[in-house]
């Protein structure tokens, strides 16, 4: 297939061919849509996204009840995409995304290959994942010397490239792939002097601080941050100070650490660049868009999923919500607009945020909602209640920041529903 | 009697279970706080013969990659983790590679194979 500048024409585009866009492009086939009347789009070489330099391994317990590495997990979606005859272009870059007068979505996209793509598609799932939040993000005071990547960057020049970005490394924020590179640079010959994290929790998973820094003896410091990077041409060390509990540096805790390289793991941004152009309600707090339960945003007939919408911790997640938006998609392109009432569902107290942010009733099917709570939290039950009516209410013997938690609410108890609001909190024991 | 508990942090999954395991003399008694049967089995094992999973990449010659991500088939002593990667990294493999194909039959004598995770194309 070469069409250069042609008008291209698909029932359904899936933008990303990351583990969300390969789950929504598989489900909207078993779904019923023609697999010929899909295209997926992406920006890399290959499908798979960042799984590919995800090399370690914990993926697919959920999914598949075995630990895979990223690669194997992507590779199984990958196989089931080629399989089912999903076309796919490659390399090729989205720039716009638009809906026309007539409902149909527009997109344009680039690729060296095909030069400037139109394509008009009756549904698209939103499926670009997300980023690291870098230096520039961060207002980290000190020379701007080089040495400083995102963990990301590192894990892709260590894992993909075969290049070391450096010996002695700090890292800047707990997240997960912070630690693990803490790991994966330690076992590849790097000394990891220790990692900072500003918050008094980890915002990765618990197995993973033990498996990658206490496995290694790497010092992980609770409630300290970078104050000053020092260098000229290239990092020779940073100045790390305990903060208050306003996150405000104390002054006289001043630590130096002598490093050649700083690797800053401070948080994932939703990629919604496309999403914010075409207009689609976004969450403050998540960074999505704002989602029913079969993760179709407030535009009709474009679905988002994955780290685009949310950031998960784990890839089986992704790939269940893919799911839900591909089949989704599949049955907006069959049925269109949901009929009924839609009720908006809000978190309350600690817990920041709900995936999805809204439910439509009659709910023929069971609905998973998704959340985060803003702080460590031991022994508290989950509640979630609409006006007077309690829907749910589970014990969680803790709940982290940097873990993501759900309750499913049965298709029973939401059919007597039909107004009101549905309300997530936490009663402490 | 000289019983003393341990906390440890489950990795035996995501959830990340935090485990209270009784100890006497060195010898492994009970623990509580696993979720699961695999849980209870890491606690005993981690108390005693501590084991990892180990990922890491390989050399390869004429692919359309340079390198060739690998992991122990099955977890390996954790105190061989830095000979193990001495063995690794003294690899390389010639494209193409296939997801599942042993790159090490037997690594270090654990009598693990270390397999690639993913294809690599010839070029």
């Amino acid at each position: 297939m070469r069409e250069i500048g042609a008008e291209m024409e698909r029932e359904l585009v899936i933008i990303g061919g990351g583990p969300a866009g390969l789950a929504a492009a598989a489900a909207a086939v078993e779904n019923g849509v023609a697999a010929e009347d899909i295209l997926i789009l992406e920006r890399e070489p290959e499908l798979g996204g960042i799984l590919l330099q995800c090399i370690h391994n914990g993926f697919g317990i959920h999914r598949f009840g075995e630990e895979l590495s990223g690669p194997e997990y992507a590779a199984r979606f990958a196989k089931k995409v080629a399989e089912l005859g999903i076309p796919s272009l490659l390399s090729t870059m989205v720039l716009t995304l638009h809906r026309m007068e007539d409902g149909r979505k527009e997109i344009t996209a680039v690729s060296s290959a095909h030069g400037l793509i139109r394509l008009k598609a009756r549904a698209v799932v939103l499926a670009m994942g997300c980023r690291e939040r870098g230096r520039g993000a961060l207002n980290i005071p000190g020379t701007r010397p080089a040495g400083i990547y995102t963990a990301g960057a590192a894990q892709k020049f260590v894992n993909i490239k075969g290049f070391m970005p450096g010996r002695k490394v700090v890292i800047l924020g707990s997240g997960d792939i912070g630690l693990i590179m803490a790991r994966r640079m330690t076992l590849e010959g790097a000394k990891v002097e220790v990692v900072a994290e500003l918050m008094p929790y980890s915002g990765g998973l618990s197995r993973n601080i033990q498996q990658c820094l206490r496995d290694f003896d790497i010092p992980l410091l609770l409630s300290h941050t970078i104050t000053q990077i020092h260098g000229k041409e290239r990092v020779t060390g940073v100045t790390i100070s305990q903060v208050d509990e306003k996150r405000r540096p104390i002054l006289g805790t001043e630590q130096y650490f002598a490093c050649d390289t700083v690797l800053l793991s401070c948080g994932l941004i939703p990629e919604n660049e496309l999403t914010r152009q075409a207009g689609i309600p976004l969450d403050p707090v998540t960074g999505g868009a704002v989602v029913g339960e079969n993760r179709e945003t407030e535009m009709p007939g474009v679905f988002a999923a994955g780290n685009v919408l949310h950031v998960h911790d784990l890839v089986d997640f992704v790939s269940a919500e893919a799911e839900l938006a591909g089949a989704g998609a599949a049955r907006w392109l069959a049925e269109g607009d949901h009929a009924g009432v839609k009720l908006a569902v809000r978190p309350q107290g600690v817990i920041r945020y709900v995936v999805p942010q809204t439910v439509s009733l009659p709910a023929d099917e069971d609905v998973r909602l998704f959340f985060r709570v803003g702080e460590v939290v031991e022994k508290a039950a989950v509640i979630v209640e609409c006006g007077e009516k309690v829907l749910y209410k589970g014990m969680r013997p803790k709940l982290l920041p940097g873990e993501m938690e759900s309750v499913t609410l049965k298709a029973e108890t939401l059919s007597g529903l039909d107004s009101g609001q549905l309300t997530v909190r936490l009663e402490k024991r | 009697m000289s019983e003393t508990i341990r906390e440890l942090t489950c990795i035996v999954c995501p959830i990340g279970c935090t485990l209270k395991v009784t100890m006497d003399d060195g010898k492994f008694v009970s623990v509580t706080g696993n979720t699961c049967p695999r849980g209870a089995k890491y606690a005993e094992t981690e108390m005693t013969a501590p084991r990892r999973v180990l990922t890491s990449t390989v050399k390869v010659s004429g692919g359309h990659l340079p390198l060739c991500p690998v992991r122990t088939k099955g977890d390996i002593p954790k105190e061989l983790l830095f000979e193990a990667m001495r063995a690794v990294n003294a690899v390389s493999i010639p494209a193409p590679v296939s997801i599942g194909q042993v790159v090490i039959e037997d690594l270090c004598g654990t009598g693990v194979p270390l397999i690639a995770t993913r294809d690599i194309h010839s070029v």
